[in-house]
């Protein structure tokens, strides 16, 4: 079975302070991290490949070169091949762009059972990249992963939903967005990291090496705008009216009335 | 001079912070209160590949360097000196006598599972008469057939009881001083060796200290470690290295309480202030931290030396005086600065300075240590 783990560096959130003047994020010295919900991707399939032996599994990224740390930390937990792709020509990507250069990668690396990504990454939050890649390979998706099993070429999938959740059969390929609930992440052993710096290596793929579109990539190839980045007034701590009798009510009337809300 | 650190060894460092934190610190308290040995943890330690880090893979270990491990022992020492102590006795003491010293069939049967974690290593020098003044060994091996038969006993052996190896000096000539003492590799199933008293202690409390007694302790002759007549040799140099692995202990306990400290000092209000806005603390702390970053860089090149193949004994002496007496003044003082509340179990500090107190004693105390450095700079 051959297995695609998408993962992005971000920075670590818990560790992230604002600047109090502009609202914007201080990247300064704040570490980075694989995005967790790329982790709980990466887990199942090492646990797929600790079940099954016969699993190889390849991580990629597009990213800066720093990137590579990441990609470094995936072999340290086990995965077989790491691929950065990484051009000044994909800077200031939206998630369109960042997939259609994603897709690109995929195509090259050529034969896949499973796509695997996290739910979405905690510095963008869009949860869209997955679902995008899968339309872009015309493949099947199956998005919030809580829980599955692999069968021959059939996955039985839980599919998380707000006050439940979905089984799910899915015939490979396929892609697959995984949540935290899927597993618990295992730590990179020490053996891992000096096997991934001096044994394992790195592919460093370029936009020409990926044979796509200048115009659907990086910043050109981003339909999305971000015209501006603030964080929201804090509201006032609100009034709490208790109790459900006609007084009440008419109190709540009244100020909703001073408000000009009604 | 190159002060970085490799892309591995940053790696590592994380890896064992997040380790520390999530899996170590949580136990820290609880078993220095019940002096309980925190075997789950080693078992996952050893699902990391922690317990072998400085030794090459086809011995079982993680191919790593010695400064690798002494950063695995400080960050795990941040949280807790008990887990770095045992990391520390069972890596340096335990298992690399056996990887310096030993044949290839015994590095095969006891270094490989020592390195894997599946075994946890210790090593008996110190007798109830032979402290500082280790040659004085009292407890004997005579060849007998197939086995030297060991009479004697062993006093403070830290994972004493807990470990399955050790590596044990005995005198097998007493005519020779010095020169008579041997080591050997004793498996805790041999017949005639036990383990006696359990040390109540001050501090490391979750680091089990025992007496081991030898009574007609029969131990095959293949376990011989290294030549007859050479084990005092084999027990310095093993100690050389063992003092990098506790000056990164007691360095890891400093900066512990430092870290303690700070996050205090940020919240804790006196006369509407925080702590931390007061000069006369912002002094102590200044002090603190300039002789933490003194004593990161006296271990640290200790164990570079050491990774270099060149001379490192004074080097790993003089950081393990500086680091373990830097711990000893950065936990009273944190202890000082956490004031009545910081003397409670309420706050970590009063376990990290009874920690730190047993660094300037063992494996050498800093009187020891003197010794050796003003003899290397007198010559």
């Amino acid at each position: 079975m051959k297995i695609i783990v998408c993962i992005k560096q971000v920075p670590d959130t818990n560790e992230v302070k604002l600047d109090p003047k502009t609202g914007t994020l201080i990247r300064d010295g704040v570490p980075s991290i694989i995005n967790h919900d790329d982790m709980n991707a990466l887990e199942e399939a090492l646990e797929l490949k600790d079940r099954y032996g016969d699993v190889e599994i390849t991580v990629l990224t597009m990213g800066p070169p720093q990137a590579d740390v990441a990609l470094r930390e995936a072999l340290a937990m086990g995965a077989d091949r790491a691929i950065l792709v990484s051009d000044r020509a994909f800077a200031g990507a939206d998630t369109w762009a960042t997939s259609n250069t994603l897709t690109a990668a995929i195509n090259k690396i050529g034969d896949f059972d499973i796509i695997f990504c996290g739910r979405q990454a905690i510095d963008g939050d869009t949860a869209q990249v997955g679902p995008q890649i899968a339309e872009k390979l015309d493949l099947p998706q199956i998005t919030y992963v809580q829980k599955m099993d692999i069968s021959a070429d059939v996955g039985t999938v839980q599919r998380a939903l707000e006050d439940g959740y979905e089984i799910i059969e899915v015939k490979m390929p396929c892609v697959l967005t995984a949540i935290k609930e899927l597993n618990t992440p295992r730590y990179a052993s020490v053996k891992g990291i000096f096997d991934a710096y001096r044994e394992k290596t790195v592919e460093n793929w370029t936009a020409k090496d990926i044979e796509i579109n200048p115009e659907i990539i990086g910043l050109n190839g981003s339909p999305t705008n971000v015209r501006k980045t603030f964080t929201p007034e804090p509201k006032g701590k609100g009034t709490l009216l208790t109790g459900c009798d006609r007084d009440t009510v008419c109190d709540l009337f009244g100020r909703l009335k001073e408000k000009h809300i009604i | 001079m190159n002060f970085s650190l490799t892309k591995e060894q940053e790696m590592v460092r994380t890896l064992l912070k997040e380790f520390g934190e999530k899996v170590v610190k949580p136990l820290a308290a609880e078993i220095d209160a019940a002096e309980r040995f925190p075997r789950e943890t080693v078992e996952k330690m050893a699902r990391y590949d922690m317990m072998g880090i400085p030794f090459p893979k086809k011995y079982g270990g993680a191919g790593g360097d010695n400064l690798t491990y002494a950063i695995a022992v400080e960050e795990l020492s941040k949280v807790c000196g008990t887990t770095g102590v045992i990391l520390s006795a069972h890596t340096s003491l335990g298992a690399h006598p056996i990887y310096q010293y030993g044949t290839e069939a015994q590095k095969m049967k006891y270094l490989v599972p020592l390195a894997k974690g599946e075994k946890l290593g210790a090593f008996g020098l110190t007798e109830p008469n032979a402290g500082t003044d280790s040659s004085a060994q009292q407890t004997v091996a005579i060849l007998d057939g197939d086995n030297y038969i060991l009479d004697g006993s062993k006093v403070f052996i830290t994972n004493g009881g807990e470990a399955d190896i050790y590596v044990i000096l005995a005198m097998t000539n007493k005519s020779k001083g010095n020169k008579g003492i041997s080591a050997f590799i004793v498996e805790k199933d041999f017949k005639g060796f036990s383990i006696g008293k359990k040390e109540e202690k001050l501090g490391i409390r979750g680091s089990s200290t025992t007496e081991l007694i030898f009574e007609n302790c029969m131990v095959p002759k293949e376990n011989l470690l290294g030549e007859v007549g050479k084990g005092f040799g084999i027990a310095m140099q093993t100690l050389d290295g063992g003092r990098i692995g506790i000056a990164a202990q007691a360095l890891g306990i400093a900066e512990g309480a430092l870290d303690e400290c700070v996050k205090y000092m940020k919240e804790r209000k006196q006369f509407g202030k925080p702590l931390s806005s007061f000069q006369g603390l912002q002094w102590m702390v200044a002090d603190m931290a300039t002789r933490i970053e003194a004593a990161r860089f006296l271990v640290y090149n200790a164990a570079d030396k050491k990774d270099q193949k060149l001379p490192f004994s004074t080097e790993a002496a003089m950081a393990k005086l500086y680091a373990a007496e830097t711990a000893m003044e950065v936990t009273t003082k944190a202890v000082q600065i956490f004031g009545g509340y910081g003397y409670t179990r309420d706050y970590p500090v009063e376990r990290m300075m009874r920690d730190a107190k047993i660094t300037e004693i063992y494996e050498g105390t800093s009187q020891v240590q003197k010794m050796v450095i003003a003899a290397k700079v007198l010559k």
